[in-house]
């Protein structure tokens, strides 16, 4: 009877035709595809993007020059220089990163005791020359005037968490 | 001036000027039919992945074709420096030019075939059988592994298939006692040769998409295996010509299945009310109609189903196919003898 049942089976194709019938339902189905130029997938608060320095909201830099960062860097992407600036305080005349060279571990962002250097949401910063992607403090800096409120609400969000 | 124009188209020159209007307005729709095929596989295939498929150049992605073609004839032919120039040049256009002079027997309306041959069965079989060659140039002027490779599993494949579909041929036209493919149309009035030879139908189209190389049996440019097989080494026209005959071979195949099994462009239903209004639909847009069908199976199939081992697809064509078609031809030969039902050419 088993006997039967395969070779009717095989013989009427039952398992193309169920295949066939699986595609199709598929092809009615809702399509998943995000047309993604003008439409985005939802990004967590903890996504490591585009790299951003911080200000206090009285303008004053955050970074101290403690060069944690540029130390735990795997890439060695960070490079600081510093010196005392003219009301005494610690802060960096160098802030570069190489963002070809940067592979968003996220470490710097982790080690910073004035949550300066922080990895944004932005991760769509493509450019035409290589050049253009070595960040230096002036870039960084743009950067965090740029994402700032949308920084702070992702560390407002994540605060739970850490 | 229309006398003289219907004076000068009897002329033997004149003859030869319809026959190239005619030839054009046949080709130039199918190839636009070939570049929305394209888009068509595309979109069909994207659907079943729950993807969008092209839907950016124009409305839908409608576009998409033309930017392709303009994309393909811009680019550089690149002629690899082992290879037989004349003949690396030769096979793409010798399987285009294959894949087009088959549709002169094509009746895709009664009476519109350009050339209403008696043997048109013939010539469509001998011309498809010619693609081979096309297909093996290609694969040893490129001078190239894989590029052989590919050319002599698709000649084994095609070899292969034709004979089955040599066979399944042979037991339409028992049913329809003549080789001309507007008689075979036109047999079909009382009922399409799909409904009393299902199993032959469904072995044809099983056939068609071994002979065009076809997912399931697209073994020769298995893209996993040998890159793209016999046309690895083409780029730019000398590919988009390959690119051409490929799918113009698939909407022929459609075709010819429509001609044998699908009724051709006759109209479904015939003899019932519901026939009579279905008769007011011209009948090349019920041609198109069941060539469409049947070319979205292609695309359903390729999107469905696994490639072929080679192994299971040499035992599939000569140990499945040939016996079974072969047994049918026999059972219909017969059971038209026994019962008087033989056809008399007319």
């Amino acid at each position: 009877m088993a006997f039967l049942d395969r070779t009717a089976r095989t013989f009427l194709l039952a398992e193309l035709a169920s295949g066939m019938a699986l595609t199709l339902r598929y092809f009615f189905k809702r399509k998943v595809t995000i047309n993604y130029p003008y439409e985005k997938g939802p990004i967590s608060p903890r996504f490591k993007g585009e790299h951003a320095l911080r200000r206090y909201p009285n303008g004053e830099e955050r970074c101290i020059a403690c060069k944690l960062c540029e130390a735990v860097c795997p890439a060695q992407a960070i490079t600081i220089e510093a010196e005392p600036r003219d009301d005494g305080s610690r802060r960096t005349t160098r802030y570069d990163i190489d963002m070809t060279k940067c592979i968003y571990c996220g470490l710097c962002e982790e080690a910073c005791p004035v949550d300066a250097i922080v990895e944004g949401p932005n991760f769509e910063f493509a450019t035409e020359t290589r050049e253009e992607l070595m960040y230096n403090k002036d870039k960084l800096l743009a950067n965090g005037d740029r994402w700032e409120p949308e920084i702070a609400r992702r560390l407002e969000l994540d605060a739970p968490y850490r | 001036m229309v006398d003289m124009v219907l004076e000068f188209l009897k002329t033997p020159f004149g003859i030869l000027v319809l026959t190239v209007i005619k030839a054009l307005a046949l080709l130039v729709p199918l190839l636009i039919g070939v570049a929305y095929l394209t888009y068509a596989e595309r979109k069909v295939l994207g659907a079943m992945q729950l993807r969008k498929g092209p839907n950016v150049v124009g409305p839908f992605g409608l576009f998409q074709p033309f930017a392709d073609a303009i994309k393909m004839i811009f680019k550089e032919t690149v002629i690899p420096s082992g290879a037989s120039p004349a003949l690396f040049l030769m096979a793409p256009m010798l399987t285009f030019g294959l894949a087009m002079i088959a549709w002169a027997v094509i009746p895709v309306n009664d009476g519109w075939a350009i050339a209403d041959i008696n043997v048109g069965v013939l010539y469509l079989f001998a011309i498809s059988s010619l693609g081979v060659y096309g297909v093996i140039i290609a694969g040893w002027a490129s001078n190239s592994k894989y590029a052989f490779l590919g050319a002599l599993r698709s000649a084994a494949q095609m070899v292969s298939y034709e004979v089955s579909m040599g066979f399944i041929m042979v037991t339409v036209l028992v049913c329809a006692g003549s080789l001309n493919l507007t008689a075979i149309v036109n047999a079909q009035k009382t009922v399409w040769f799909a409904i009393p030879l299902f199993p032959m139908f469904i072995m044809f189209f099983i056939s068609t998409l071994a002979e065009t190389n076809r997912s399931p049996f697209d073994i020769p440019e298995g893209e996993s295996e040998i890159v793209a097989g016999f046309f690895v080494e083409y780029s730019s026209m000398s590919f988009a010509l390959f690119f051409l005959g490929e799918y113009a071979n698939m909407i022929l195949m459609s075709s010819m299945t429509t001609i044998l099994f699908l009724g051709g462009w006759l109209a479904p239903f015939q003899g019932t009310i519901a026939g009579e209004l279905f008769m007011l639909i011209p009948g090349p847009i019920w041609f198109i109609l069941k060539v469409c069908m049947i070319l979205f199976c292609f695309l359903w199939v390729r999107a469905t189903f696994p490639r072929y081992r080679y192994d299971q697809l040499m035992r599939l064509g000569w140990k499945v196919f040939l016996p079974f078609s072969l047994f049918y031809l026999v059972l219909v030969a017969g059971v038209l003898v026994f019962m008087g039902w033989l056809p008399h050419a007319a």
